[in-house]
């Protein structure tokens, strides 16, 4: 084990690691996305070319990279509180992270038409 | 306490010869009291922002699922988003309200997020202190921005 660290790399560790960086992602995210909104203050134009850029495949693919920093955030999000307040949940921590894991690949196997469509449609038709 | 070059300290174990500084793996009980503790602290902020944490994540759960359903599941995805789109949903007080409280909510569940991780990673008093005026200033910005927009969205502009 390293010296000068008590971090002990098991799941609790990496499950707050990543609740970390999305949450920290999402909140940039934001940032971006309520400027680009407010340009429906300037005109339908301004607002329309710049959406025409997320229906480009690199951001098509961003946005299902940040559905996925979404979604993580949010059901462990959840399971954080479930450790907080329910009397188990200290106890079921990892089964919990266990099922996050699997309900977040299901919802992102689900959203992967869904939000792709766009692209999947213009590559291969 | 003695300075020892090897064995334990906490239970930790200290693994070489080369000078450690033990009280690098000491962890101060999260209650204790240091020098830089005013007497008595007169508000539960921390606590508050704790429990607000909790509150906002279970409400930001439907708001913000729903949010990604609407533009980016249902209909054709983001292909038909346009300005017309988002004319047609604020001219109901309903979604009004809703992208209202989901801009609020995330803005300052997410504000606080980053107050903790600029806490956990700035050491330097100088370095917190500013980059929690970006923080705040970044804050109230988009806030305000956000809401003005959400209140003053004119179908018919130009
Ligand atoms: C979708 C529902 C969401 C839920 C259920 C949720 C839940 C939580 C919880 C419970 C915490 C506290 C973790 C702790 O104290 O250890 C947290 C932290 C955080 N959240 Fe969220 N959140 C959600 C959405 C968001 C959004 C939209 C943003 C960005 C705007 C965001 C950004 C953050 C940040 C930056 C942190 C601090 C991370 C840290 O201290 O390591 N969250 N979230």
């Amino acid at each position: 084990m390293p010296a000068g660290t008590l971090y002990r790399g098991r799941e609790g560790m990496w499950s707050w690691v990543a609740h970390r960086v999305t949450g920290v992602l999402i909140f940039f995210f934001l940032f971006a996305h309520v400027l680009d909104t407010a340009l429906v203050r300037v005109s339908p134009e301004a607002y329309n070319s710049t959406i025409a850029t997320y229906k480009t495949w690199p951001v098509n693919l961003m946005e299902y990279g940040l559905t996925a920093a979404i979604l993580f955030h949010a059901l462990n999000g959840l399971r954080v509180i479930a450790v907080d307040f329910w009397a188990k949940g200290p106890k079921y921590q990892r089964q919990m992270l266990w099922t996050v894991v699997t309900v977040w690949v299901v919802l992102m196997a689900g959203a992967f038409y869904p939000i792709l469509q766009e692209t999947l449609r213009n590559w291969f038709g | 306490m003695a300075i020892e070059t090897t064995g334990s300290v906490s239970g930790v174990e200290l693994t070489n010869a080369a000078p450690t500084d033990p009280s690098a793996f000491l962890i101060e009980p999260p209650r204790a009291r240091t020098k830089r503790t005013g007497r008595k602290s007169r508000t539960n902020f921390e606590m508050l922002a704790w429990l607000f944490m909790r509150l906002s994540g279970v409400v930001l759960v439907f708001l913000v699922l729903g949010h990604l359903i609407i533009q980016l599941v249902l209909d054709g995805g983001v292909t038909k988003i346009s300005f017309a789109f988002v004319a047609g949903r604020w001219a109901s007080p309903f979604w009004q309200g809703w992208d209202l409280l989901m801009l609020w909510l995330a803005m300052l569940h997410g504000a606080n997020g980053m107050r903790t991780v600029i806490n956990d990673y700035a050491e330097r008093d100088t370095t917190r202190f500013w980059l929690k005026v970006l923080l705040v200033t970044a804050t109230v910005f988009t806030v305000l921005l956000g809401t003005l927009v959400i209140f003053t969205f004119d179908p018919n502009i130009s």
